[in-house]
């Protein structure tokens, strides 16, 4: 096995287009968990932390550029305003310790069903900035997740940075677990509200193959959502809200759930997340006028 | 690989490290501290917590390689001498301490959250130890112990 260790990102970058098979290492929280176990022999470890290009991040005209190597932590810390839904995610993430490393680049780079951040991603559009040494180009994430730890990554490519709207409204994360902290997610879900073009994005995680979003129930809340006249949410939109969600889901029964409970489960937050975004909507109407 | 890494204020070299190994295998195995404990290999239990570059970590996450000319301190790290860290010393006060397997771990979480926040309440130090599993103590000491290191 190789360790590679880049000084920069043309390095990284350099490094990636000569050996493929090069595993990124960032926080390790998933790739050491593998070789730890013997699941996982590269002939390469690609390790990204020492690519200060990656470590930061930046607003421009309303939009975040997350770099692929920010941490959990410094999410939750420094972006907790401006991207509201990821500090939540962010904060269901493990452990402070596993928080301290972990990064949403390796969220997107694990691809996992349940990666937390996901829905986010989905929710609120946010776009993927891939390089490699051919160029640079941006991946919707809804085009990103393709198939279970399956992303749309060529061999060559890494991930650099995750664009996200500065957040322009209320938006909500949760999820299910069987404990506070240091647990997988059973069935999660966002929702970001989205007052300019009158919508919501919604989207779930550990409730499919890939993370996805819950798109008639989009299309309900674009028809529903009384904007013109802001007021409470009839239970009945927020009931039938959740019902679409739970039937965007195609989970699977297992060790952590049946497909039937987390179907239950995913309408339960989606009927209680919109609640709270709307009724936070709905406050800073009120503050605002 | 050759590693150099700074471990409690020392410097220190590896010859021979596997580039798949762990910072955890590194300091028990190569540098001969034991006190981060492995134990569940997957930064489920934080008993092998060090501080890396200041910021608590799982040492078994964290490949040696990627150590290298970074600064750990570990639990042996945290005594000046023969005087224990008040961290330290609250847990054996309190009676934290039962097979003592968990304790390193917890003793680097607990020392982090009262550097950050001197006065924690119980939300804050049930969340700073969440990452820490004790099958022995039911939590109460360790609670005890951290409350009272905060006085």
């Amino acid at each position: 096995m190789e360790f590679l260790r880049p000084a920069n990102l043309a390095e990284a970058l350099a490094a990636k287009a000569e050996r493929p098979d090069a595993v990124p290492l960032a926080g390790g929280t998933d790739v050491m968990v593998e070789l730890n176990f013997d699941h996982r022999r590269p002939e390469a470890l690609l390790d990204l932390t020492r690519v200060a290009e990656l470590a930061g991040w930046t607003v421009e005209d309303g939009v975040v550029r997350l770099g692929a190597g920010v941490s959990y932590t410094r999410l939750i810390t420094e972006l907790g305003e401006k991207l509201p839904a990821l500090a939540m995610a962010s904060r269901t993430v493990g452990s402070p310790q596993i928080r301290n490393r972990g990064t949403v680049g390796g969220n997107l780079g694990a691809a996992s069903p349940a990666g937390d951040t996901h829905p986010v991603l989905l929710a609120t559009g946010a776009r993927v900035e891939v390089a490699s040494t051919r160029g640079t180009r941006m991946i919707d994430a809804d085009d990103f997740y393709v198939g279970v730890k399956k992303h749309s990554l060529a061999p060559d490519e890494l991930i650099v940075a995750v664009h996200l709207p500065v957040a322009s409204a209320p938006q909500q994360f949760a999820k299910v677990g069987t404990r506070n902290a240091m647990v997988i997610a059973v069935c999660s879900f966002a929702v970001a509200l989205d007052p300019e073009h009158r919508c919501a994005g919604a989207a779930i995680g550990s409730a499919a193959p890939t993370p996805r979003r819950a798109a008639e129930a989009e299309e309900f809340l674009a028809a529903e959502l009384p904007w013109d006249a802001p007021a409470p949410l009839r239970d009945s939109v927020k009931r039938r809200f959740g019902e679409l969600v739970a039937s965007a889901a195609a989970p699977i029964d297992d060790v952590r759930g049946t497909a039937e409970y987390r179907k239950h489960a995913l309408a339960v937050l989606a009927r209680r997340t919109l609640g709270w975004a709307w009724q936070d909507y709905l406050g800073s109407e009120r503050t605002c006028a | 690989m050759r590693v150099n890494v700074t471990v409690n204020g020392e410097a220190r070299q590896a010859d021979d490290v596997w580039e798949g190994e762990s910072l955890l295998y590194l300091l028990r195995e190569r540098l001969g501290l034991p006190g981060s404990k492995n134990a569940c290999e997957q930064g489920e239990c934080g008993s092998c917590t060090v501080y890396l570059d200041g910021t608590p970590v799982c040492a078994c996450l964290v490949a040696a390689g990627q150590a290298e000319g970074r600064e750990v301190r570990t639990v042996e790290g945290l005594a000046d001498g023969d005087r224990l860290d008040p961290v330290q010393q609250s847990f054996v006060d309190a009676g934290a301490v039962q097979c003592g397997f968990c304790t390193p771990g917890l003793v680097v979480a607990a020392h982090d959250l009262l550097n950050r926040v001197p006065n924690p309440s119980d939300e804050e130090i049930r969340e700073a130890l969440a990452g820490n599993l004790c099958r022995c103590t039911g939590y109460e000491k360790i609670l005890d112990a951290v409350r009272a290191a905060a006085k």
